[in-house]
């Protein structure tokens, strides 16, 4: 409770006006709001918070989060100009989470769904042992209660400062992405920006669709790595969810307005008895 | 004798050269005996100090050394019949990533590895074993192929990365790992998998699920190069700063047994398997037959639930589950 109340006093002292992340066009927030983040000027898809994902996806008042509490300790001792323990604590004061993931159960279009939503504010959306832990729980929970799996990705990878054990999340909740698989639950990815590194090349990738918001960008090798490692300019429009489809690997580029009536539908075709 | 030194091993060129010159003489007068055995045992003291006492970047680089056996030297030396095979049946043939049937101590078996080249020519081959999606589609293959024949998969890890390319990711890098793991972690045939010299992130793990992963004292496994690391978090990669990383991001055979990442340390001669690969070869022949005699035993059902239980527990001990809210620390703040 206190940390909801947290979270509003913090909203209620942001500005009035929000910068678009695109075109840098300054918006009333009021108005971004009711264009769901979206820029009228240029498109761009603005990062959202958990809070407002909820919104505008699930069925009001449905949501019932799971292992809200679970957090990261330092396993490794890390530490480079802060420690990690530090870098933990400010992320968790300006999101108002413990983690970089919430996870839960709800329903969109009154179908029932378990949920994962990244939180790119935290630690860049970076998938540690606790967000691994978390999205893995909910989806044997969703093997349990026989429920789809609807992940919203935003995130640059894997947690540096949790070593190999970050990486190790990879396998962990590919594996029961594989187990739910097994038991013909159906798991939507909705790709929002970013969705790369490992977990692009893990639950990002492991959709039986793959639905993307406009302009994300998505890939394996963030754009400057390909760069410095081939010594040219990458083409413009390289790694965004368009090219992705182009490519074969998202099967459709859903704009923000449209992603709740999307999911609602392609849930009910997946779900509904065929008699 | 080595073909490089590392920095670090500049003491042995003096030394090795001498002792293969003393060797090269096909009949000793008894005074060149004495002084290549006092040679031999000195190289031997030296070796067992400087390689027991080695800092993780050395061991880093050590892992990368072109004098360490590579995937196809382990087929070769510990496997016969091998039957090379091509192809993902999509796309084409990764030359990054080498596998097919084979024979390992009378068991047929299928073997997958990331390879890297040796010569200029065959490096560039190779891509440096940097895969692209289409080798580990093809190793996926190979997978499928060794569950629907019941044979067991020997895997062996030796790569700096997936490639990070134009080309690589048009074909789906992000997908073609992913779906590695996914297939791996549910494979119903034994999968045990060998880190023989450089785990590099997602690239290495796309052939790196398995129910027992083995690691040589040597060999590195991590989730990003110590260099890239130190580019990320402090925008530069300089020798301090990027050994810095390698002890930050523990990413030793020892810290990985610690983590329990792996099961066990593969021990390597002492000077290393890039100085003794003839007394490297059988250490891990011996820890692979070790692990499939056990694995064996198992039905099938047993093998993925304990490979699933495995897995599921990476990570416990950064996983702090607080009776009360941690969310509240920032309440009051």
């Amino acid at each position: 409770m206190a940390a909801r109340e947290w979270r509003r006093v913090q909203e209620e002292s942001e500005n009035i006006w929000v910068k678009c992340s695109g075109c840098q066009e300054i918006l009333f927030r009021k108005d971004a709001e009711r264009r769901l983040f979206v820029c009228p000027k240029c498109n761009t898809h603005m990062r959202l918070t958990v809070d407002q994902r909820l919104l505008m996806i699930v069925d009001r008042g449905s949501f019932v989060e799971r292992d809200a509490v679970l957090s990261s300790a330092d396993a490794l001792g890390f530490r480079d100009r802060k420690p990690y323990t530090a870098r933990l604590a400010e992320a968790r004061g300006k999101t108002g989470r413990a983690e970089a993931v919430v996870c839960g159960v709800a329903t969109i279009l009154d179908q029932p769904v378990a949920l994962g939503i990244f939180d790119f504010a935290f630690l860049g959306g970076s998938m540690g042992s606790v967000v691994g832990e978390k999205l893995t729980r909910v989806v044997e929970h969703a093997i349990d209660a026989q429920l789809p799996v609807v992940f919203f990705a935003a995130s640059g990878g894997a947690r540096m400062q949790e070593g190999v054990l970050s990486l190790m999340q990879m396998a962990k909740v590919s594996m029961a992405l594989g187990r739910l698989r097994e038991v013909g639950l159906p798991y939507l990815c909705v790709m929002t920006d970013p969705t790369t590194g490992g977990v692009a090349a893990s639950l990002g990738m492991l959709g039986d669709i793959h639905i993307a918001e406009p302009q994300a960008l998505i890939g394996f090798a963030g754009p400057r790595v390909i760069e410095q490692t081939i010594r040219e300019k990458l083409p413009p429009g390289f790694q965004r969810a368009e090219f992705l489809v182009e490519h074969g690997m998202v099967d459709l580029v859903v704009e923000r307005k449209d992603l709740r009536r999307t999911l609602g539908q392609v849930l009910s075709l997946l779900r509904d008895s065929v008699q | 004798m080595p073909t490089t030194y590392l920095e670090f091993e500049k003491s042995f060129v003096e030394l090795d050269k001498r002792l293969e010159t003393l060797r090269q003489i096909t009949i000793h007068s008894e005074e060149e005996q004495t002084e290549c055995d006092a040679l031999e045992a000195q190289c031997r003291q030296q070796e067992a100090d400087l390689y027991s006492a080695l800092s993780p970047w050395q061991r880093v680089q050590l892992s990368r050394h072109t004098d360490r056996p590579y995937t196809l030297d382990y087929i070769e030396q510990l496997c016969s019949e091998f039957v090379e095979l091509h192809g993902d049946r999509v796309f084409g043939d990764d030359p990054a990533i080498v596998g097919g049937l084979a024979r390992f101590r009378g068991r047929p078996v299928v073997v997958v590895g990331h390879q890297r080249g040796r010569t200029t020519a065959e490096k560039v081959r190779r891509n440096f074993g940097m895969p692209r999606p289409e080798g580990y589609r093809k190793a996926l293959r190979l997978f499928h192929m060794a569950e629907r024949f019941r044979r067991p998969v020997l895997a062996f890890i030796d790569t700096q990365g997936a490639y990070p390319g134009i080309d690589a990711e048009e074909r789906g890098q992000a997908e073609a790992i992913a779906r590695n793991i996914r297939e791996m972690s549910r494979l119903r045939t034994p999968i045990i998998v060998v880190v023989i010299g450089e785990g590099g992130s997602g690239g290495a793990l796309a052939l790196g699920v398995g129910d027992r992963v083995l690691m040589q004292e040597n060999a590195c496994y991590s989730v990003i190069t110590p260099e890239g690391c130190a580019a990320i978090l402090y925008g530069e990669r300089t020798p301090e700063r990027v050994a810095w990383a390698a002890d930050a991001l523990k990413v030793t055979a020892t810290d990985l047994l610690a983590l329990q990442v792996i099961d066990a340390i593969i021990p390597e001669p002492p000077g290393g398997a890039h100085r003794h690969p003839e007394e490297t070869f059988p250490l891990v022949g011996e820890a692979i037959a070790q692990q499939l005699d056990a694995l064996l035993q198992l039905s099938t059902d047993e093998l993925l639930a304990q490979r699933y239980t495995k897995f599921r527990r990476m990570g416990e001990a950064v996983i702090v589950a607080p009776t009360e809210d941690p969310r509240a620390e920032i309440a009051s703040a």
